[in-house]
């Protein structure tokens, strides 16, 4: 199996026989009425239980449609994903999703968003799914806002209770599709602290998408680079630096401008950061 | 409070211009009487009971039926919404009969059911449940689908997927087609009691169209204030409440 593994092409991060996620050989189209994209072309990767995978790539190479086909919630039209060697056919609680657009619910306040996933878990009873909605809101820091409307907070805060919503049913895997592409530097910061605070405490799988290089030095324990449209995946950095990770950190800011001058190279210059 | 002021104001404006105007004797008082004498009228009505009768009667009519027409509508927009072959059939159907003003059915329905409460109900119901249908369909159908995506992760579907995401997110357009539904229903109501009449029950309808056939006009009018106070109460119990907790939810209307 090993053996198997290591002779694929350096593009095919290595296997282990822990590989809580295994995506093989993806492929994608979409079609509409004007054109058929070619969204994912042949993407494989696997992930290690207790990792971090950051995926970076320019806009519109495909990461929020590989990350769909994860959940469950895309269909891909060839290859397909083992979750705990178990193909993934739908979405289900194993994969919680924080999405890039907002996706609470208006209808609920901050607590009953929460609180959402929590009731469908028929193993938790009552008291046990307020102790914990209560318990990741604090975590976040929004204690204070339970009662709150969800128009009644700022997007940093919204992307703080999609968090809470998505780690409180305590999945194993974690998919984050840029979820801090909105927030202002500050904001974001803090929020590397609190994942890297969350994973340590959790160990959780986590893939995280993101399109800024020192977001996914500082998050990730590898980094895989995808070229533009069709997606592949073209490139993989471990990143070996200890945690808690600063993103000031001189060290990774040099494997962020690795990953950087790679991703100039996939798409041909004219990109930033 | 300063809102409110200013609705009585101009109401107590709009009633001594119409008093002035009517103790002027330019106008015949038999076209044109005097708030006094319509007061008179709805003060007698409402003391020897036939006003709370026209009233129980009308409420009583209007209520069976929008809410016949809302539980057959509510289910069937839902439908159209999720099947493109519903949506050809049923969908287009509604489409069509909801431009036909509901006064049209009442000629239908009389020679259905002939003069019976039956016929009224029917008018009622047409009135409803093509615009209800409607607006749910175009409700289930404009809610984002990010919302659906993201319940499907956390393990909802079915049953759950559709009473704790779908239809609380399709609350705003609920809302404001059940409103557009009791509008549609109120106004086919009075058209057809004003059209048929009928001897199980005497509704307001009846009473404007008695009024006429006396040349009462204190009753016409008096007929027509009690409907336009009805209209407004009904929005006031049955939706605004619902509106003020959207609002607040969506955070929308903030002024
Ligand atoms: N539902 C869809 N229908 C048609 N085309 C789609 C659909 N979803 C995605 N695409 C196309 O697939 C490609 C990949 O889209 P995707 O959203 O996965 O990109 P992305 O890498 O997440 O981009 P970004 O960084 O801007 O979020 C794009 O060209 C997009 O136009
Ligand atoms: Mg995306």
């Amino acid at each position: 199996m090993l053996d198997q593994v290591t002779n694929q092409s350096t593009s095919t991060p290595v296997a282990t026989a822990t590989s809580k996620l295994v995506v093989e050989q993806v492929s994608k189209w979409f079609r509409t009425p004007h054109a058929t994209v070619h969204a994912l072309d042949n993407v494989s990767m696997q992930v290690a239980a207790g990792e971090v995978v950051c995926v970076v790539g320019p806009s519109g190479c495909g990461k929020s449609t590989l990350l769909d086909i994860i959940a469950g919630l895309t269909k891909p039209d060839a290859g397909h994903v083992l979750a705990d060697g178990q193909p993934v056919t739908g979405p289900g609680r194993q994969s919680l999703v924080v999405f890039q657009e907002p996706s609470l619910f208006p209808w609920l306040n901050v607590f009953g968003n929460v609180m959402f996933g929590l009731r469908l878990c028929p193993e938790l009873s009552n008291g046990e799914r307020r102790e914990i909605a209560h318990r990741y809101l604090a975590l976040v820091g929004l204690e204070k806002f339970e009662r709150a409307h969800v128009h009644e907070l700022s997007g940093g805060m919204k992307q703080r209770v999609a968090l809470a919503r998505a780690l409180a049913p305590d999945p194993q895997v974690l998919l984050m599709d840029e979820p801090f592409g909105a927030l202002d530097a500050m904001t974001r910061e803090h929020l590397y602290d609190d994942i890297q605070r969350i994973w340590s405490a959790s160990r959780k799988t986590i893939v995280f998408v993101t399109h800024n290089m020192r977001e996914a030095a500082c998050l990730g324990d590898r980094v895989l680079l995808m070229s533009k449209a069709p997606g592949r995946i073209v490139q993989h950095f471990e990143i070996p630096l200890p945690r808690p990770r600063s993103i000031y950190d001189a060290e990774l800011i040099g494997h962020a401008g690795r990953v950087a001058d790679a991703l100039r190279g996939t798409i041909g210059g004219g990109v930033t950061e | 409070m300063k809102r409110f002021a200013i609705v009585s104001g101009f109401l107590v404006m709009l009633l001594v211009g119409w008093e002035l105007a009517s103790e002027s004797g330019r106008w015949s008082p038999v076209l044109f009487p005097s708030v006094l004498s319509v007061a008179r009228y709805l003060w007698g009505a409402m003391m020897d009971g036939t006003l709370f009768e026209a009233i129980r009667v009308t409420m009583q009519r209007l209520l069976v039926g929008y809410a016949i027409g809302v539980a057959v509508g509510l289910p069937l927009g839902v439908l159209t919404s999720s099947s493109q072959l519903l949506e050809d059939t049923i969908g287009s159907l509604a489409l069509g009969l909801q431009t036909l003003p509901s006064v049209c059915w009442v000629p239908f329905a009389v020679l259905w059911f002939g003069q019976t409460e039956g016929a009224m109900l029917f008018v009622v119901v047409m009135g409803t449940v093509w615009s209800v249908i409607i607006a749910t369909n175009h409700g289930v159908r404009t809610i984002p689908p990010i919302y659906a995506r993201a319940a499907r992760t956390m393990g909802s579907r079915g049953i759950h997927l559709w009473t704790m995401v779908m239809l609380p997110a399709s609350l705003p357009f609920l809302v404001s087609g059940m409103k557009q539904g009791w509008a549609f229903a109120w106004r086919s109501l009075m058209a057809a009691e004003i059209f048929v009449t009928i001897l199980t029950g005497f509704g307001l309808g009846q009473l404007l169209h008695y009024g006429r056939e006396l040349n009462a006009m204190d009753q016409v009018i008096g007929a027509m204030v009690v409907i336009v106070l009805i209209g407004l109460l009904a929005d006031r119990i049955l939706f605004a409440p619902w509106e003020r907790f959207l609002h607040r939810r969506w955070g929308t209307n903030v002024r």
